[in-house]
């Protein structure tokens, strides 16, 4: 914002945005398709910011916080428009500590499972546990549906794999959700911050284990030899705890920012795993 | 001596916690600030900003602005009338950029449009061709090249006296935003004769208005400044933001023009805390006796002069704190760099040398093998002492043991808690219980009150008696503190009215009441509204013939002698008062003298839980006891020591604004973090009433103090948690881990 | 053009582009109790409630809201007396400079509503995004803990 981009100079206001509020899937289709250039709008807690920061001006909107196939929660998949609250009071744990962790409960009321996917920022909450549950992104457009690995969904630093004319229908989680699950944020302070590193942790009672980091990478990172090396030790030694935490570390990217240290963040990964493995054990 | 732990409401008048008169329409969303206010007709302003740190401005091309419907104005420098240059120490800055730009986001152009959006696409319209410069980023080196604009030497004691015991360290206070919730924001609305009324969020209307009426070449009484409703504080006021461009665009279009920052627009828009750089050696005998202190201090001014000379000088004088010391040297340099302009913030100066040597003073202590208690009351300064610095005695009240003893004193409230909430890391379950390590620490510090070397401070008040109560007149900013409550209650047991009204005169009704700053409102604004009242009294008393005055009217004894509208029936009473404090001097040039108007101290105990492994913090409370003099309102001193107790604690753990070669890499709330709800310690205060020797009713400012220690005492036990030396606040999660 | 029911009076209104509720409700209908000190999402001076929920109306665009119900601190007594968080606030020495004083106003009704009992620890959770820079939060955590169990 501080020096505003250079705009063509423009003697009027752009002309005026076209705004569709499509109470439907079919009809945030029919939109999307119509004008395919259009910007998607959720909750806003993303998009907002770009607007009084960033002079972002979309010719066209449509805002698909009343599509009533996105607020669908059932069993496995979580509809792009659940909000955080209902994740934090929804009955996966993982999922509910995460979403606690996110903001404020004025940005919980408002941000989504889609919004967070469609950012695909590496800090994202609710990330980490899509990633480590293996989800599934599920994307529908007029012309049909597709279904990516999450891995193949986030392409990037806030980059992914949404194609014109399509939009997040929702994630789709395993069958069975291991019941030995934790997760785990640091930040500077208690509330309204964007972690600096995150861990999310599934392990079942054969002990498979499966973990993904956040804010470590420029995507989630699944550490997959931790994973392998923790999954084959049904109780863990206090020298194989110490092993899982080196080879979580040796396995994340991160980089110093004006957030943290790249070697914060790599020791941080590691603690945080050790100790999600702990909390899940016991 | 007198001491309050909990505030205790009863009825109005001074000594109770009577209800603030500006809260309901607050919580009502009916109280105007400097940004809800708005005229018929009236213009959008926005600010065209350099992106560089420094640099050569080749080229302005203001025409794609001017060509754009609803652009009603585009003002460079060329368009200042009067004079060029403003500032508050001396005039350094330009009204818009000279030709150089010299700090990241320094104003280059303003222009005024039908509408916000308009205004906005105007200013990106505007093209700028600058020649990036080689800034002056590093106050050390800006220190060598002799860029600095105050240096200060001050040697005082008996040069030859030394300590055995001798710790030396180097201390660095990150540089703090004082981050107010209201931006900079103003109104200005020409009159049609060429003059102009600016409504304005401001610390100081009067000196604001110098500055004004001097930009814009116009007479005094063609200018008038009107208080605003504030959004907080802190010293970010002190300088000028948007005034002279508002009242320049207001006067160009003919039309009323409104200017109001983002939060991104104000990190830049105002001035921030000095960062500060500081060697010290501490040289004690084996029985704790300070013998001597040599202190060198480095603080970065940025860009402009603002009041760099002055918080220099508080760094200085109080670089040894509340203690008695044989000898002192203590060299000190306020740089001038291309980095953001540094200025005043809650605490100016005394917060950054306080750091310096409280932590010292742990140090000692450690190297004596002495409890760090002890040896600060083995050194505490009191009524009588000389400070050690300037060689000034200390005149009015200083309970230093007393507020150290009673806070010591105070038995350590358990705040244990299984709540993860309570544990460092809080919902982002980070911490189990058993990774937890609890450390204490103690830190006392000193502040002046009111202005100092030789400043002409004074403030102005008149108090009217009409029939419909008592009004006092003020031009004194109400920036949150709560004035307004001290200012109602010091008049109703003045005089024994019940109803009091304040009117907030702008410059053009009543002369100047001062800055809000340096604490010193309730001494000064309350010193004449004091005297005024008095005066006031005793005329009522003497027209009416009897000895107390009340809603009523004049009484003697029981009877009514003097209703008040046959009282006043000659016409209202009023007495206008110019209240100065006791006078003071510039030092010499070892840096010596009565320098300082008066001084509070206060010490803070925290408690702090640290979870070593991640390096995170949870500040679990914060105990205190401050030397008040007289709490006018102690509700209200409570809230100030609370909020200023907070902000220490931001200092300590998670406020820093971060350069990159004087660009600011974190102007927003994202990443300037501010402490939240769940962040906020538990706080416990003991009121330390020694009345101070002038001032209403013995009162000494309390905004300050809270401010001073409380960063230090929160590093201190986050030393005592993890067993690191820890030199530099704020203290981030990598610097407890060792990485 | 969009529809807005704001403290139950219905208003036509044509916000600009994507711009803010926020903005909408302060400069288009003249509602200026929300504040402006972040237009972020991260300090809750803005805090209205949207079809009921608890929101930044900074990061709420307005052509969004068409049709929604809206409830700002000006009408959240919901008639001309003090809900009894304006009232704990005034009474509790809560408000000091006041510029979050809306914000946390309209969070705090939201926690109150229904007269259920409320920790001090619930009390910071549920505020954490409001944002105070003068009062350290102590005075108006123990203004509102006064309120746990009331019946509303």
């Amino acid at each position: 914002m501080l020096v505003p981009k250079r705009l063509v100079a423009s003697p009027n206001l752009p002309p005026r945005m076209n705004t569709h509020l499509p109470r439907d899937l079919e009809e945030a289709l029919s939109a999307l398709e119509a004008e395919p250039q259009a910007t998607i709008l959720a909750g806003g807690t993303d998009l907002m910011v770009s607007v009084n920061y960033q002079g972002m001006r979309p010719s066209a909107v449509v805002g698909i916080r009343r599509v009533a196939e996105l607020l669908e929660w059932d069993g496995r998949f979580i509809g792009a428009g659940v909000t955080y609250t209902r994740m934090e009071h929804g009955p996966i744990p993982a999922l509910a500590q995460s979403a606690r962790t996110v903001g404020s409960p004025q940005i919980r009321n408002a941000g989504t499972l889609g919004g967070n996917l469609g950012t695909a920022s590496p800090a994202g909450d609710a990330l980490p546990v899509l990633a480590a549950l293996d989800a599934e992104i599920v994307l529908r457009s007029k012309s049909g549906e597709r279904t990516l690995p999450w891995d193949a969904f986030i392409t990037g630093p806030k980059r992914n794999a949404l194609e014109p004319g399509e939009i997040i229908l929702g994630a789709r989680l395993p069958e069975r959700i291991p019941p030995g699950q934790a997760f785990a944020k640091i930040g500077i302070r208690n509330a309204m911050v964007i972690a600096i590193a995150s861990c999310c942790m599934f392990r079942d009672d054969d002990g498979r284990t499966s973990l993904a980091l956040g804010s470590v990478g420029p995507t989630p990172i699944r550490p997959r030899r931790a994973e392998e090396m923790i999954s084959a030790e049904r109780t863990p030694s206090p020298a194989a705890l110490d092993e899982f935490q080196r080879l979580v570390s040796a396995e994340v990217s991160p980089i110093s920012d004006h957030r943290s240290t790249e070697a914060y963040r790599r020791h941080a990964s590691g603690v945080l795993a050790r100790r999600l493995l702990e909390r899940v054990i016991n | 001596m007198t001491t309050i732990t909990r505030p205790v409401r009863t009825a109005d008048g001074v000594g109770t916690s009577s209800v603030r008169p500006d809260a309901p329409a607050k919580t009502k969303g009916e109280f105007a600030y400097s940004s809800d206010l708005h005229a018929e007709g009236m213009l959008w302003g926005a600010t065209v900003r350099s992106p560089h740190s420094r640099a050569r401005i080749v080229s302005i091309d203001v025409a794609p602005a001017l060509a754009m419907v609803g652009v009603h104005a585009v003002l460079t420098l060329d368009d200042v009338p009067g004079s060029r240059l403003f500032g508050l120490e001396r005039s350094d800055q330009p009204v818009l950029a000279d030709g150089e730009t010299r700090y990241w986001g320094e104003p280059v152009a303003v222009v005024a449009a039908e509408g916000r959006e308009t205004a906005r696409l105007a200013a990106a319209a505007i093209r700028v061709d600058y020649e990036p410069l080689t800034p002056a980023s590093d106050p050390g080196e800006a220190e060598r090249n002799g860029s600095t604009f105050r240096v200060i030497e001050i040697v005082n004691g008996d040069e030859m006296a030394h300590g055995p015991v001798v710790v030396e360290g180097y201390y660095e206070v990150g540089q703090q935003d004082q981050a107010p919730l209201g931006t900079e924001s103003g109104l200005a609305i020409p009159d049609g004769e060429g003059g102009v009324d600016l409504h304005i969020s401001t610390q100081w209307i009067h000196v604001d208005h110098e500055q004004v009426v001097d930009a814009l070449g116009l007479r005094t009484d063609q200018v008038r400044l009107h208080m605003a409703g504030i959004g907080g504080a802190f010293g970010s006021r002190e300088d000028l933001s948007l005034q002279i461009h508002l009242c320049m665009l207001a006067l160009h279009t003919g039309r009323p023009v409104k200017m109001v920052y983002d939060r991104a627009e104000s990190f830049v828009g105002h001035v921030h805390r000095h960062p500060a750089r500081m060697w010290y050696r501490h040289e004690a005998d084996p029985d704790g006796k300070l013998r001597r202190v040599e202190a060198r201090i480095l603080l970065d001014g940025g860009a402009y002069a603002s009041t760099s000379s002055a918080v220099l000088a508080n760094a200085c004088y109080f670089a040894i704190g509340p203690y008695r010391c044989d000898s002192v040297v203590v060299h000190g340099a306020a740089a001038r760099t291309n980095n953001p302009p540094a200025g005043a913030m809650r605490g100016f100066g005394a917060v950054q040398s306080c750091f310096g040597y409280e932590s010292q003073m742990d140090r000692l202590a450690e190297a004596l093998g002495m409890d760090p208690i002890e040896l600060r009351l083995k050194n505490a300064l009191g009524h009588g002492d000389r400070l050690a610095t300037t060689g000034q005695p200390i005149e009015g009240s200083l309970p230093t043991r007393q507020v150290i003893e009673s806070l010591d004193a105070m038995p350590m409230l358990d705040s244990g808690s299984d709540d993860p909430r309570r544990l460092p890391g809080g919902t982002g379950l980070t911490t189990p219980a058993s990774a937890v390590r609890r450390g204490v620490g103690f830190a006392v510090g000193i502040k002046n009150l009111a202005f100092s070397e030789g400043f002409d401070d004074f403030a102005e008040a008149r108090a009217v008696l009409t029939t419909e109560g008592l009004r006092i007149h003020t031009a004194a900013a109400e920036v949150g503190q709560g004035l307004v409550s001290v200012v109602e209650q010091i008049a109703r047991s003045a005089t024994g009215m019940e109803s009091v009204q304040i009117v907030w005169d702008d410059t053009s009704h009543i002369g100047s009441a001062g800055s809000t700053s340096a604490s010193r409102q309730t001494q000064m604004t309350g010193g004449a509204l004091l005297a005024a009242c008095e005066a006031v009294l005793a005329e009522a008393l003497r027209r009416g013939d009897g000895d107390r005055l009340d809603d009523r009217g004049v009484w003697r004894g029981d009877e009514l002698v003097a209703p008040l509208a046959d009282l006043l029936a000659e016409g209202p009473i009023e007495h206008l008062e110019r209240f100065r404090h006791p006078p003071t001097e510039a030092p010499d040039e070892r840096g010596r003298g009565n320098v300082h108007a008066g001084f509070a101290v206060a010490a803070h105990r925290a408690v702090v839980d640290v979870d070593p492994e991640l390096g995170l913090v949870r500040v679990v409370r914060v105990d205190t006891a401050q030397d008040v003099g007289k709490a006018i309102n102690p509700a209200a001193v409570l809230g100030q020591i609370e909020g200023g107790i907070m902000q220490g604690v931001g200092l300590a753990v998670m406020e820093e604004i971060i350069l990159d070669e004087g660009v600011m890499k974190n102007a927003s709330f994202t990443d300037y973090l501010l402490p939240t709800f769940l962040d906020a310690p538990e706080v416990e205060a003991i009121l330390i009433e020694e009345p101070d020797h002038w001032g209403p009713f013995g009162a000494k400012g309390v905004g300050e103090p809270p401010a001073i220690s409380s960063t230090a005492a929160v590093v201190a036990a986050i030393r005592a948690a993890t067993g690191k030396p820890l030199t530099r606040t704020p203290v981030k999660p990598e610097d407890i881990v060792g990485l | 053009m969009i529809r807005l029911t704001v403290n139950g009076i219905e208003h036509t209104t044509d916000p600009v582009g994507p711009e803010s509720l926020l903005t909408t409700l302060r400069d288009r209908l003249g509602l200026y109790g929300s504040k402006n000190a972040c237009e972020q999402g991260e300090c809750g001076s803005c805090s209205v409630f949207l079809d009921g929920e608890l929101v930044c109306s900074c990061l709420v665009m307005a052509a969004d809201a068409d049709g929604s119900e809206v409830v700002t601190v000006e009408g959240i007594a919901g008639g001309d007396g003090l809900h009894r968080v304006q009232q704990a606030m005034i009474e509790g020495s809560g408000v000091q400079c006041g510029f979050c004083t809306p914000g946390i106003v309209v969070a705090a009704a939201h926690l109150f509503e229904t007269g259920a009992p409320v920790t001090a620890d619930d009390i910071r959770e549920a505020l954490a995004g409001n944002i105070c820079r003068c009062t350290g939060y102590g005075a108006i955590v123990r203004a509102l803990a006064a309120l746990s169990g009331e019946r509303p």
